[in-house]
């Protein structure tokens, strides 16, 4: 633990219930310092800095050599970095770690990754190893959260169809009440309602449903969960589940449910940039993600949700069963939803539904 | 010591090295050809992936108020990470050209009147294989193509290739493996016979020269054949040798028995008259003798070459002139009455010159000693029946016609004929004739002369 003395938390200004998505760029440095000339490993991501700081202590303490330098950026500047380092061929991040596994997909598929492979990446299902370029490091699945004061037990909805029946009577409780991300504003919320639309017919029933009841489509995981939390939202329809258990575990206020009939997961996707500085480091780093030690940090910052009832402690619990998950798989089909024509398309039916409610 | 460094080549060595080669060139012939059906067949099955997108992609175009809209279809996209390791890329483009979604960098495709044409570009420093088909619009406010155009780097058919590759040399292996075993089994099997045949020459008695009986393949019953007929002749020889001991001891016998009474008669008498005319007596029985001796040695000389000598093409009135020269040289005072009849063109059979002039000269002798002259020797072509004859004729009385049929066998002249060493003289005849594929025969001719002949069979290429 002595090592924790040289973390540097150079700007941790807000608490991690607000810092989804309005934050600045924060940044953690850790190991010998920045500047000297040393091994070096400059990672870019899109999780939380408070959430991750534990799993890059512990990948330190494995190198006590290696400079860490972690900066937490927005998953479309993230993106956008990258894209533009790609193409004037400059390094920009070591390691680029983001929730926005389309605009990852993208990154590899425009060849701006490079592949790494090791007996860990090739023990990765097949879903979350693109190319041998992206891997999935997290488990994150996609929740219906609610507020446990105001939802009597008996309603709170297990699956889609719950949800679709709770709202169908012409007067209910649950009218301009329930809340969803803002997909034109939020990529994740686009991610997940557009993986929705793959997925199953609910879909339209659904949107049509929640248009019915006047549902709120506004940013941010961390408004929203608040929202619930308070009271001003009795539920959020695919909030991520990582913050919102990390929020369930220290408000009683909130409860989670994974959809029964399925349950959308999220791997956070982790790249090497092509042009990379260091990507020995960051190789490492994603050998330790993927290992005993790091997958048991990620599932202690709720970054891995577990399923069912499981032995092995720390790791969130949620009710379903394997066969309900529907990991999103890393494959080139994640570039239809950012085509630009296929984009608007989603966002005119989206707008015909929920458009006119947004508050 | 040395013999055992240079052994001798095997069979299955060679048989090994022979199969070695055939697989190793056959081998590497078929890895070239699977390894092209293998790119083949793996480009066309992908190249029907990216077809079935394109058209997937084109049925999902459509016109909106003058404008092309692409509701990229997710499945098309799943169709393509059907080869899950590749990059794709895609472009539709309008009437004019523009893009209206896709990558920008995505080369246009050839000008082609198919449906769907294929091509190869460098996209993003890989190659790519593309797909583009294209779509008409006729409306108001469209009119024109809309052409579509998705491809994906070469990853999966690199792999499906190698796999394809693979696989098939998998089975060239065990099909090489198998052969092997094979030839192995084949090669143990066709020489076990050559093991019978061994056991069967070491286990026989050593005095035991009978043909062998071994059950054998046909190719390896000529070498039982081979086999038997060394044996055959080396029984004939044996016989051949105790046979020529037993004439030697009986023929011999006799004479030197008389010579050994004369020579004591000489040596108890006391007249010289007397004296003389037994030691003239003694000369004269050693000159038969010698004779006797000579043509014992020459008929063991005669049964050896035709066994042992190769026949040669030669003309019969070479040997005929050889004949009349070699009498002329033995028995001068007959020789000058000898007559030879000889045709104009050659006459030409297979033999051995030296056996055929002893046998013919045994005939004149015969015809000398015991005939009457004038002795005559003809050479003669018997074209219809494909034969040449050499033949002796005088004018005696000749070898009895109840003698004609053994007149050939040894001793048959002891049997009270006239003529006493005629009958070793003709036993050399015959042999020689039926070392030449021929027999003597007697006859008499239309003016009642005795004649002895030998037929050859004439050369088949003869004057050629």
């Amino acid at each position: 633990m002595k090592l924790c003395s040289r973390v540097i938390l150079t700007y941790l200004a807000l608490a991690f219930a607000t810092s989804g998505a309005l934050a600045q760029d924060e940044i953690v440095t850790l190991g010998p310092p920045w500047n000297e000339a040393g091994e070096r490993l400059l990672i870019q991501g899109s999780t939380d800095v408070e959430p991750f700081t534990p799993v890059l202590k512990a990948f330190s303490a494995r190198v006590p050599n290696l400079a860490i330098r972690y900066e937490e950026i927005l998953t479309n500047e993230l993106y956008e970095r990258a894209m533009r380092a790609c193409h004037d061929g400059e390094a920009s991040a070591d390691l680029v770690i983001s929730s926005a596994i389309d605009l990852q997909v993208k990154l590899v598929n425009d060849r701006c990754a490079q592949p790494h492979v090791s007996d860990r990446t090739e023990a990765l299902p097949d879903w979350a190893n693109w190319r041998d370029e992206m891997f999935g490091i997290t488990f994150e699945p996609a929740v219906i959260v609610y507020n446990r004061d105001r939802v009597p037990p008996e309603q709170v909805p297990r699956s889609r169809f719950d949800l679709i029946d709770m709202v169908r009577p012409a007067e209910n409780p649950y009218a301009g009440r329930i809340a969803t991300y803002d997909i034109e504003q939020s990529g994740l919320g686009y991610l997940f309602a557009f993986v929705d639309s793959q997925h199953a017919t609910t879909f339209g029933r659904l949107i049509e449903a929640l248009a019915r009841n006047r549902m709120v489509a506004t940013c941010c995981s961390a408004e929203i969960i608040d929202g619930v939390a308070e009271g001003r939202y009795l539920l959020a329809y695919n909030m991520l589940g990582s913050y919102a258990l990390a929020r369930a575990e220290v408000d009683p206020r909130i409860g989670v449910v994974a959809p029964a009939d399925y349950t959308l997961v999220l791997a956070r996707a982790a790249l090497i940039p092509r042009w990379a500085e260091n990507p020995e480091p960051a190789k490492r780093f994603i050998n330790f993600l993927l290992s005993e030690e790091g997958r048991l940090q990620l599932a202690e910052a709720s970054l891995i949700v577990s399923f069912g009832s499981s032995e092995d402690g720390g790791s969130s619990l949620l009710s379903g069963g394997p066969s309900t998950l529907h990991p999103i798989p890393f494959s080139p089909a994640l570039l239809v939803g950012l085509d630009r024509q296929k984009r608007e398309i989603f966002l005119d039916l989206w707008r015909s539904s929920v458009g006119g409610i947004q508050e | 010591m040395n013999s055992r460094t240079a052994r001798p080549p095997s069979i299955a060595w060679r048989l090994a090295l022979a199969i070695t080669l055939i697989l190793a060139a056959g081998g590497l012939l078929i890895t070239v050809a699977a390894y092209a059906y293998g790119r083949q067949a793996a480009g066309e099955a992908y190249d029907r992936l990216l077809a079935g997108a394109a058209f997937e992609i084109a049925r999902s175009v459509s016109v909106t108020s003058g404008r092309v809209v692409v509701d990229l279809p997710t499945s098309a996209f799943e169709l393509l990470a059907l080869a899950p390791k590749d990059r794709v890329v895609y472009r539709v483009l309008d009437r004019d050209g523009k893009t209206v979604t896709g990558y920008d960098a995505v080369p246009r495709p050839p000008q082609s009147a198919d449906d769907v044409v294929f091509y190869a570009a460098e996209f993003g420093g890989e190659t790519v294989r593309l797909a583009a088909t294209r779509r008409r619009f006729a409306e108001r406010a469209y009119s024109g193509e809309v052409g579509i155009v998705v491809g994906h780097t070469t990853r999966a058919r690199k792999a499906l290739a190698r796999d394809i590759t693979a696989k098939a040399l998998m089975i060239l292996v065990a099909a090489g493996l198998a052969m092997v075993a094979l030839t192995v089994f084949a090669v143990r099997s066709s020489l076990r016979p050559l093991g019978r045949i061994e056991r069967a020459i070491l286990d026989r008695n050593p005095k035991d020269l009978s043909p062998l009986h071994v059950s054998s393949p046909r190719e390896i019953e000529t070498i039982v054949v081979a086999i038997n007929r060394f044996m055959d002749r080396l029984a004939r020889r044996v016989t051949v040798m105790q046979t020529l001991i037993a004439d030697a001891t009986h023929q011999l016998r006799t004479p030197i028995a008389a010579l050994r009474a004369q020579a004591e008669l000489a040596a108890a008498e006391e007249n010289p008259e007397r004296l003389r005319s037994i030691t003239r007596r003694i000369h004269q029985r050693t000159v038969g003798l010698s004779r006797l001796a000579d043509q014992l040695l020459n008929q063991a000389l005669i049964i050896h070459r035709a066994d042992a000598v190769e026949q040669q093409r030669l003309d019969l009135r070479a040997i005929a002139v050889r004949v009349a020269e070699e009498t002329d040289h033995d028995l001068p005072e007959m020789g000058r009455d000898l007559g030879l009849d000889l045709p104009d063109d050659p006459v030409e059979v297979r033999g051995d010159a030296f056996s055929l002039v002893e046998a013919a000269k045994n005939l004149v002798n015969n015809a000398f000693r015991h005939g009457e002259r004038p002795v005559c020797l003809t050479v003669e072509t018997l074209a219809g029946e494909g034969r040449a004859e050499i033949a002796v004729t005088d004018n005696g009385a000749g070898v009895p016609t109840c003698h004609w049929a053994d007149s050939g066998r040894r001793f048959a002249s002891t049997a009270g004929s006239s003529a006493r060493d005629a009958g070793l003289g003709l036993a050399i005849v015959n042999a020689v004739a039926e070392a030449h594929a021929s027999r003597l025969e007697f006859s008499r001719t239309a003016d009642g002369r005795f004649r002895a002949a030998l037929r050859l069979p004439l050369q088949r290429d003869a004057g050629s």
